[in-house]
Order: C-alpha cells, then structure tokens, then sequence
C-alpha cells in the first residue's frame, strides 16, 4: 500500500521561519508512526494569494511528498485542518501520474533511439530492441 | 445548399406572414418559423459564415495544442504560470475552441487549473489581486 502523496499547503505570513520548522517536524513525526515516509519538504515561499483566504492576502506556500497509506494522508489532514496557523492545505495523490509520465518518457527515449540507430549504424538494432521492452 | 433554395422561398412569405399566419392557424407557426426564424439565423450566420469561407481571403493559421507541439505532457496544479496563459481576465478556464488545446489536453488542463484555484493560485472569480 505504498502510494505517494504531495502535500501542499499555505501558512499564515507572519509566522516565524523557526515556528515553521517547528510545524513541520511536528508533521513529519506524525507520518513514521502511521507507517510512511516523508520524502521531501520544499519551502515554495512567500506569495500572493489569488484571493483572500481568512482575511490574508499573502500566505507561505510548503510543499511536502509522503509516501505511505491513506491513514497516514488521514492523519495529517487532520493535523493540518486543527493546526490554526495553516490556512489551506490540499492533498493530490501523484504516484499514478508520475507512473504515466515515465511511461511516455520511456516511449519517447525508445522512439529516440530507434530513429536515431539507422543514421549511426546499421548492425546496432538488435541491441535496442534487446532494450526498448525492458524500458516499456 | 438546402437553405438557400429556401431562403428567397421563405422570405418572401415573410414578407406576409401576419396574412399566411392567420390564414392556416395550426399550421402557421410551424410553417412559420422553420421558414421564418431560420432564414434569418441563416442570414446572420451569413456574416458568421465568411470566416469559414472567408478563410480564403483572411488566411487564418490553423490553431494547433501548445501541449503537443511543446510535448508537455506534465500538466501539473503548480505550474501556474502556464495554466494561467489557459484562463481569461475573468477567472474562466478558457475554451478548447479559442486556444486550439486537443481534447485529452485540455482535460488534464481543466483538473489542474481547478486544482490551482483550490490552493490559491489561480482565482476562481477575476484577476489574481
């Protein structure tokens, strides 16, 4: 039940950069405990906000990648939706896209290669069509 | 074709229709207005029309999917800057037939673009402030 999730969520601007390390440390301890791992954390910074959300024009935008089950998702929803300097959060699974992503990028390399294998050699073929189901 | 053979038949009973629409009560409106009303769409769509014939005269370059030719597959929420070329002043996810976007593009395109708007970076009402 691995499956991989992004988290992105927007805080309060006028929070302090070590209440933010503070918030997401006490995030991540909540994912290993569920049984997931916290892949990344990514501060996006500070920006406009396409509209007003509980009265801020602005907001610090964070990114985070959890990999795990839907409890440990669940879990930190939860987390996310009682902690009051956090003002939206949003949760979108990506592993499946991501699979879809490398699945076109590995057709793509292996169309690459076969159009690219006539103009350099001629006795080459078999090695990249040794490859192109190992890529697929 | 079939409409302008109809056109010059059916406007000239427009001309009097408060006679021909008394005459034959129940079969005046419906005589009436596919002969009535549609000429007249016809005619508007006349002005509408010359683009599609026009093409000819204005030579319009064929509208093709920015996600095709640039091979962008990755239609991702946060990339906002590129969805924000996809949605009008308004806030609207603009359609397929004004950007040339193709179907499945344009599909992953509308999630992603709603997706934004949920995490605030696109507006869901007017410009970005």
């Amino acid at each position: 039940m691995n499956r991989t999730y992004e988290l992105m969520f927007i805080v309060r601007p006028d929070m302090t950069d070590e209440d933010l390390d503070k918030l997401i440390a006490i995030l991540g301890s909540t994912v290993t405990p569920a049984g997931g791992s916290v892949k990344s954390v990514e501060k996006m910074g500070k920006r406009r906000l396409a509209y007003t959300v509980r009265k801020f024009h602005d907001g610090v935008y964070i990114l985070m990648t959890v990999e795990g089950g839907g409890a440990v998702i669940h879990e930190l929803e939860r987390r996310l939706r009682v902690t009051e300097p956090v003002i939206k959060f949003l949760t979108v699974r990506i592993d499946e896209e991501q699979k879809r992503l490398d699945k076109i990028k590995a057709l793509r390399d292996a169309r690459k290669k076969v159009s690219a294998q006539p103009a350099a050699a001629a006795e080459a073929p078999a090695a990249p069509a040794a490859e192109t189901p190992a890529t697929a | 074709m079939a409409y302008e053979i109809r056109t010059p038949a059916a406007e000239r009973p427009a001309g009097d229709a408060p006679r021909e629409g008394q005459r034959s009560g129940g079969d005046g409106p419906r005589g009436d207005r596919p002969g009535g009303d549609r000429p007249r769409f016809g005619g508007r769509s006349g002005p509408g029309g010359p683009p599609r014939e026009g093409g000819r005269k204005f030579f319009r370059r064929k509208k093709v999917c920015k996600f095709c030719v640039e091979k962008i597959e990755n239609i991702n929420y946060k990339d906002y800057r590129l969805l924000g070329q996809f949605v009008a002043e308004s806030g609207k996810i603009v359609p397929r037939r004004l950007t040339g976007v193709c179907s499945p593009h344009q599909h992953r395109l509308s999630a992603a673009i709603k997706r934004a708007r949920n995490i605030a970076l696109l507006p869901f009402a007017g410009r970005a402030s």
